[in-house]
């Protein structure tokens, strides 16, 4: 696990947000800016999505990011795939080591499936997902919806192929940043999961960053 | 309660040429045979709630739900809606991958060369991004509906870095896989080379495919009873058919 830190400064940031748990944010990055997600408390898992910000039918790709770089995890130097094959954004600074793309978004749906089938009431990722296209005049809805990434999240697979859901190796201050290689929509969900031990019941807030090239 | 596959009950037979692609909706309580006829086929397969087609198979609730990074015996295949579309009833192969996603156009071109339908008809090098948006188009869908999807015979481990590695010879000639469908299902399918296979040649292998009614999963069902999420999916699902 490669740990590459940042040189950039956050005073000289161009943009500095800091998104509560459950809430959701869409956001254009320009081709050359550089972004970050800065966990501020540690163990949140920031979900998110990358399109295109010129045509969202291209979407990042779990498979195809994955299958590319032979790797299920994703660090410093993952080249972030479209869907038609095109980088999207690489990681060019992260202090976490590793970040799961298989374990996708939780949604009501999923919840009554994964935990109990009165968990289906709350607050979800993919209700958050929902709730961004909702409001953008995007053209976007829920068939854009598709395996995200979950940055900062250790979901570890087994050589058997067995699939776990470990400790967090995230930490307060800890973060991941990346360059946009396209102008891209970020669509991001933090996480409002309270099933998981993973984040000690507890989603917390993160600060988004955002660089001029 | 589930009826086994016996050569006699088949409700319709066909073989998918290597390469070859086709879509078609199997009914709830009907179920599919998948038989790698040579050795080394690679299946790619998307599913859709037929009646609902914005509803599909989702890969990280199929894996997440069941603690597998593979499919085989007794998994089932999850919708982002909590249900299950098809479920794994057989298995003579024992690992199908739902990680590595499909070829396309430029990684055909780059790996084995151009072959275009002008000069070598039907010959002509497919690739499974192309299959797949050819088969969704037949039904209305497109780019947005292409999700990850399932490459059934195929086996891809990764070792504890996370790195992945192609298993050649993971399923035999004759090796088959049992999919019993839960709701009615839109099946999507190429029969492309997987995108990893190392073999330099483009060899893509027939997969046939059999048809027979076996009837709804019972209380005491295998995949129902797999893991106590399915026992709460098969609900999700039945919910629909009260
Ligand atoms: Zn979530």
């Amino acid at each position: 696990m490669a740990i590459v830190a940042s040189k950039l400064d956050p005073k000289e940031a161009v943009y500095d947000y800091t998104l509560p748990a459950g809430e959701s944010w869409l956001h254009e990055v320009e081709q050359g800016q550089t972004f970050r997600i800065l966990d501020l408390e540690g163990n949140q898992a920031v979900d998110t999505l990358f399109y295109n910000a010129h045509d969202p039918a291209e979407r990042y790709s779990a498979v195809d990011t994955i299958r590319a770089q032979g790797n299920i995890y994703l660090s410093a130097g993952s080249r972030l795939l479209s869907s038609e094959g095109n980088v999207l954004v690489i990681i060019s600074a992260d202090t976490c080591g590793r970040h799961d793309t298989l374990g996708g978004a939780c949604a009501a749906e999923s919840n009554s499936v994964r935990y109990a089938s009165d968990k289906k009431y709350m607050h979800s990722c993919r209700d958050s997902f929902l709730h961004a296209l909702g409001h953008c005049d995007c053209g976007m809805d829920k068939r854009d919806l598709t395996s995200n990434v979950n940055f900062f999240m250790n979901v570890p697979v087994t050589p058997e192929g067995g699939l776990t859901f470990a400790d967090g190796i995230s930490a307060p201050g800890k973060y991941v940043e990346m360059r946009a290689e396209m102008d891209v929509m970020v669509l991001i969900s933090n996480c409002p999961q309270l099933n998981n031990p993973c984040n000690a019941y507890n989603p917390t807030p993160v600060r988004l960053l955002v660089w001029n090239a | 309660m589930t009826t086994q596959f016996q050569p006699e009950l088949a409700l319709w037979e066909d073989t998918l040429p290597g390469a070859a692609h086709w879509s078609f909706v199997m009914k709830r309580g009907t179920a599919l045979r998948l038989t790698d006829l040579e050795g080394g086929a690679n299946l790619s397969a998307l599913f859709y709630n037929a009646e609902e087609k914005l509803e599909r198979y989702n890969m990280a609730d199929t894996l997440k739900a069941q603690h597998t990074a593979h499919l085989s015996k007794g998994f089932v295949c999850y919708s982002d809606m909590g249900r299950v579309l098809c479920s794994v009833i057989e298995d003579s192969c024992g690992w199908h991958d739902t990680l590595c996603g499909m070829s396309d156009a430029a990684l055909v071109k780059a790996r084995y060369g151009e072959a275009s339908y002008q000069a070598q008809r039907n010959a002509m090098h497919r690739n499974a991004r192309d299959s797949m948006l050819i088969e969704l188009g037949k039904w209305g869908l497109g780019k947005r509906d292409v999700v990850a999807n399932v490459n059934f015979f195929s086996k891809v481990s990764a070792d504890d870095a996370g790195n992945l590695a192609f298993q050649p010879g993971n399923s035999a000639a004759g090796d088959f896989v049992d999919l019993r469908f839960e709701m009615n299902t839109l099946v999507v399918l190429s029969a492309c080379q997987h995108p990893l296979d190392p073999n330099p040649a483009y060899q893509p292998r027939p997969v046939k495919l059999t048809a027979w009614r076996c009837g709804t999963p019972d209380a005491a069902d295998h995949c129902r009873n797999f893991r106590p999420e399915n026992t709460r999916g098969f609900y999700n699902t039945e919910l629909l058919f009260r």
